[in-house]
């Protein structure tokens, strides 16, 4: 097999590995960063989609899949629409289940975890800000965004205080504070989703296009978010279709769709 | 963590049919976990075995007592059964009328509890009927009126309140929001899920409704014929279904 070496100056283990298989450097100068420091692990983890009520046809997705986020670092998903960022993103949340490989995010292999582990897992380390609000219908939006906080056991009054540095440093107009967000716009659904994502700091972060459809000023509220977030040390795994904002935040990009079946020979 | 509820093999038949065949699965303090299939697979046939309702033909039920540590409820004596099921377990049943006694006042169907576990003083007891019927937005003044004059939601809820004021840790529902209009059901759900989290409770909540569980349940059991078909993380079953009958259950929903 043919190594894809990144050419780097940092040698480091954490971001220089081969880009297909996660092979680390053939260099003894690889130390600089220490491994504990890596938040999420994935190593040759492969995927497909049978779909049993239409003629049972199989979909082989991904092969061979490995990526390794450091804390405080970001690394972006790319490839063309359908390539598999989503399908990767979702499968390291343990949304979608993995037929091969390990996936590790701090000390739970997500891949083989019991479901009891996994929901500990995303109740304190592995935040995830999806494309969706989903919500109880008829909740105030200040309870939707304090309720991470709440699940880890912070008080009312604490985790409130929290919702609404968040909200307000979003835009979203206090009055709207106790109605449901099932009536919002697009936009404001996507800034609440946002604010919930971001109420509590979990060391390893998924975001699913956190910048679409949002105008300039939301938009680097996010980035400014994201870019505080690395600093206090989370490990953040983005899908950014906007280029600006990738440079702006991410240390580097992980093109998927080496990781399709067939193509990483 | 030791589990709260482990079950091994439990199987039911009726007669030669299937009732429920060889469940297992362990269930832990705080989790909430839904059981989906279509009628006829033997959700409520669990539900009643589980909770002590229909005496399973095989398997154990163990569930974590206050006093002795992990006991088998299958054999366990009836009084010792009936003592679990009024005091560390509730059952919140699909018809409120089930569930409830419709000729006492509301403040007496939340009382009954209390006095089944020693409670002899009027005014704590109505007070804790007072808090408790608040806590389930049912307005103080209708403390002396009789669940019959209330509407279906507000049955539902004072069936919840009933089953919760003597602290369960475990509750088992049976469609706790079926035949209940769209906007009582969310009522509802944000109720349950605001006890779930402020209480620490486990529930088992059998439903045919997949949204239901999506917002509520945090582990899910898909069954069909009696058999469980795929247990798994609730969003993990609904987004990538791996059993063909899964598959069919998540495609056939309406979408609003």
């Amino acid at each position: 097999m043919i190594h894809n070496m990144p050419i780097r100056n940092c040698w480091c283990r954490v971001c220089c590995r081969c880009e297909y298989c996660g092979a680390l450097p053939q260099t003894p100068r690889f130390n600089l960063r220490n491994e504990d420091e890596i938040m999420i692990e994935v190593q040759s983890v492969a995927k497909s989609f049978v779909l049993h009520n239409q003629g049972s046809a199989v979909f082989p997705v991904m092969e061979g899949a490995a990526l390794s986020v450091a804390a405080g670092e970001c690394v972006a998903l790319v490839g063309a629409s359908g390539a598999g960022k989503s399908t990767l993103m979702r499968m390291i949340y343990g949304n979608y289940t993995a037929q091969a490989g390990r996936i590790v995010v701090g000390d739970v292999d997500v891949a083989s975890a019991a479901p009891r582990e996994i929901l500990e897992l995303r109740r304190k380390t592995l935040g995830y800000v999806s494309q969706f609000l989903r919500v109880v219908p008829r909740v105030p939006t200040l309870d939707v965004v304090a309720e991470p906080l709440r699940a880890i056991g912070i008080d009312q009054d604490t985790a409130q205080a929290t919702a609404r540095s968040l909200l307000t440093r979003l835009n979203i107009p206090e009055r709207l504070w106790a109605l449901s967000p099932t009536t919002f716009s697009g936009g404001e659904q996507q800034r609440v989703n946002i604010a919930r994502g971001f109420a509590h700091q979990y060391p390893a972060m998924l975001l699913d296009e956190p910048t679409a459809s949002l105008d300039a000023t939301n938009r680097a509220v996010v980035l400014d978010l994201i870019l505080a977030a690395k600093a206090r040390g989370a490990a953040i795994v983005g899908i950014l279709h906007d280029e600006d904002a990738r440079a702006a935040v991410c240390d580097r990009e992980v093109d998927v769709s080496v990781f399709a079946p067939g193509a990483a020979a | 963590m030791t589990p709260l509820l482990q079950v091994k093999g439990l199987s039911k038949f009726y007669g030669h049919r299937i009732g429920c065949a060889d469940v297992a699965f362990d269930l832990y303090p705080g989790e909430v976990m839904g059981i989906v299939g279509e009628s006829g697979s033997g959700k409520s046939t669990l539900l009643n075995c589980l909770a002590g309702h229909q005496p399973p033909d095989q398997g154990q039920v163990m569930f974590d007592t206050r006093a002795d540590g992990m006991r088998d409820t299958v054999t366990m004596s009836e009084p010792e059964r009936r003592m679990l099921g009024r005091t560390d377990w509730a059952f919140v049943h699909q018809h409120a009328h089930d569930g409830l006694r419709m000729n006492v006042s509301a403040g007496g169907n939340v009382g009954e509890r209390l006095m089944a576990v020693g409670a002899r003083h009027y005014g704590d007891i109505r007070g804790a009927a007072i808090d408790w019927l608040g806590r389930v937005e049912i307005a103080e003044d209708r403390i002396d009126d009789r669940p019959r004059q209330f509407s279906g939601g507000m049955q539902q809820r004072l069936q919840i309140a009933r089953n919760l004021v003597t602290g369960p840790r475990l509750v088992f529902m049976d469609e706790p929001t079926g035949g209940l209009d769209v906007s009582v059901q969310a009522c509802l759900l944000d109720l349950l899920r605001g006890l779930v989290r402020e209480m620490g409770l486990s529930a088992i909540i059998v439903t045919h409704d997949l949204a239901v569980v999506r917002l509520l349940a945090d582990r899910l059991m898909v069954m069909k014929d009696g058999y469980v078909v795929e247990p798994g993380l609730t969003d993990q079953v609904l987004d990538d279904p791996q059993h063909a009958y899964t598959q069919l259950l998540v495609s056939s929903v309406l979408q609003v």
